[in-house]
């Protein structure tokens, strides 16, 4: 009997992702990857996975699922509503951040996302994905991953090892920092800008925009005035940096950013607080806060030893 | 020559090789670009994940708390790569072109603008040998140079909204080849129909940063029937 779920609503944005395909940004493919990783890694080691394998990312809606095999055991990281229906028909709250079965006919349904954007789902024994350059990380905009590189769309299949079973269901205890300060370090252009706007980009607020997804975040607020020029030499992009386009808005640049761009950059979003940045919401205002080096490479350590 | 090496965020540093856009410039990067790429296949050094090259400068990124920036900076000030072959590959790699009108949507405003008839702008387009500079932005795009001054062509100033995959265009001294379809504002002189990108296969991209490139005129139904292998 092959063990899949039946997609009957796929969900805003959902794709599978692991931790990211290195090595190919030369030739235009960025690493892409899960966007929260604390959450990706712990949705998989709530199931028993190694903390790469690959999961299923969602984005404020997603997918109603419907299990037709043998009984699994499944987990949901972040702050999510979603309810269990099962083949009788009853709907049962779910649980976030605690691993759980499902039998056959049971659904899943993943309603929304709270006050946050991404959620993971994952399988004990893991979904069988196919690897694409060593990676399941999927990239829409270059049709490349698993899935035909695409995201769920209804009446797909997802297909899925045999489960493995723990003893007892786990579970973390969970809470997004609300805090909404991004720590970030210079930018190589950082120059370009008036004294008075590097000023303003570190004390004052800007709002996250709806023109927000998996390759970049667009800020409003305060203009920065760049007196140099408004392009550079097309370089290499790093994820996390923050751009300034001619408009004087920030970008920051997320996982699945292009791989070189031309715009100054004048800073750079530390390793610690990508998670917590990208699961702000549209609406919130955030304040950037200068860092150094020895500051962001402190920080990533005690952020680790959250895993 | 390298002239400074500075970190970007926690997990990347540059190595800024100066101001100017030109193949002695480029070569130099590329260089240093293979010269990375080969001790990360060699496990001389760990915990690199990406190298990606452009005009004037080579981005690396790393994994941090696997290394530190700084044995990276010091890896490279104390490696003598200018012996590293820069190309991987020796020969000319051909990209057959179709410069027919249905294709070749900015040809007239060119020919407007360099005082140049179709024919000769065809003409110093096929005789370029062009050199890959950097691939980009989007998977598989190349950005190749120099196309004779003559031929210099700014940026549209209005960009289209949809440009199809294989177009060939022209900017300033660059060429380019859409490998999806995408926005953009260049020059667009004809199309390719040979698939540049394709993750499915070993080689994922024909070109890497460093190569030679020719065009090779070819007729409309040669376009149509062309068979990618």
């Amino acid at each position: 009997m092959s063990n899949y779920f039946k997609v009957l609503r796929p969900g805003i944005n959902s794709t599978f992702q692991d931790l990211g395909r290195f090595g190919l940004q030369h030739l235009g493919i960025v690493a892409s990857g899960c966007m929260d990783q604390f959450l990706f890694c712990t949705s998989n080691k709530l199931v028993g996975n190694k903390v790469s394998e690959g999961a299923l990312e969602f984005a404020y809606q997603g997918p109603l699922l419907e299990l037709a095999g043998e009984t699994v055991l499944v987990a949901i990281t972040g702050k999510v509503n979603f309810n269990i229906i099962n083949k009788n028909g009853e709907i049962k709250q779910g649980l976030s951040n605690t691993s759980f079965e499902l039998s056959n006919g049971d659904k899943i349904d993943i309603l929304s996302t709270i006050n946050s954007v991404y959620g993971y789902f994952s399988i004990s024994g893991g979904f069988k994905l196919k690897e694409i350059k060593g990676s399941v990380s999927t990239l829409v905009r270059a049709k490349i991953g698993p899935n035909s590189g695409d995201k769920l769309k209804s009446e797909d299949k997802i297909f899925f090892n045999k489960s493995k079973f723990l003893d007892k269901t786990k579970k973390i205890h969970f809470d997004f920092d609300e805090d909404n300060t991004i720590r970030a370090m210079k930018g190589l252009q950082i120059d370009y800008f008036s004294k008075k706007s590097q000023e303003d980009f570190f004390s004052k607020e800007y709002e996250i925009t709806r023109l927000t997804d998996r390759m970049g975040m667009r800020l409003k607020g305060k203009e920065l005035k760049n007196l140099v020029n408004k392009n550079i030499k097309s370089e290499g992009i790093t994820k996390g940096s923050i751009q300034i386009p001619g408009d004087g808005q920030p970008i920051i640049l997320l996982s699945d950013h292009p791989t070189i761009g031309g715009y100054p950059k004048i800073a750079n979003v530390i390793s610690a607080d990508y998670d917590k940045l990208v699961q702000k919401t549209p609406g919130t205002k955030i304040k950037f806060k200068l860092v150094d080096l020895t500051v962001a490479e402190s920080a990533f350590l005690e952020y680790v030893r959250k895993f | 020559m390298l002239k400074k090496i500075t970190n970007i965020g926690d997990c990347g540093i540059i190595c800024d090789f100066g101001d100017e856009v030109n193949k002695e410039t480029n070569k130099e990067v590329i260089q240093l670009f293979n010269f990375i790429k080969d001790s990360v296949k060699t496990k001389k050094i760990k915990g690199i994940l990406n190298y990606t090259p452009s005009y004037n400068k080579l981005i690396i990124n790393f994994e941090l708390g696997k290394i530190k920036s700084k044995k990276i900076i010091d890896f490279i000030k104390n490696s003598d790569y200018s012996k590293t072959i820069f190309s991987q590959k020796n020969k000319i790699i051909e990209i057959p072109i179709c410069y027919d009108e249905e294709f070749a949507l900015d040809l007239n405003r060119m020919e407007e603008k360099t005082k140049l008839n179709f024919r000769e702008i065809v003409k110093e387009h096929l005789n370029t040998d062009f050199f890959v500079y950097m691939i980009g932005f989007v998977p598989g795009q190349p950005f190749l140079g120099d196309i004779n001054r003559n031929l210099y062509h700014d940026r549209l100033d209005t960009p289209r909204i949809k440009i199809n995959k294989g177009s060939v265009g022209i900017v300033e001294k660059f060429c380019t080849i859409y490998t999806f379809e995408s926005p953009g504002g260049w020059n667009i002189i004809g199309k390719t129909p040979l698939d540049l990108f394709d993750i499915n296969k070993k080689k994922t991209s024909i070109l890497s940063p460093g190569d030679t490139v020719k065009f090779k005129s070819i007729t409309k139904k040669d376009l149509l029937y062309f068979k990618n292998e």
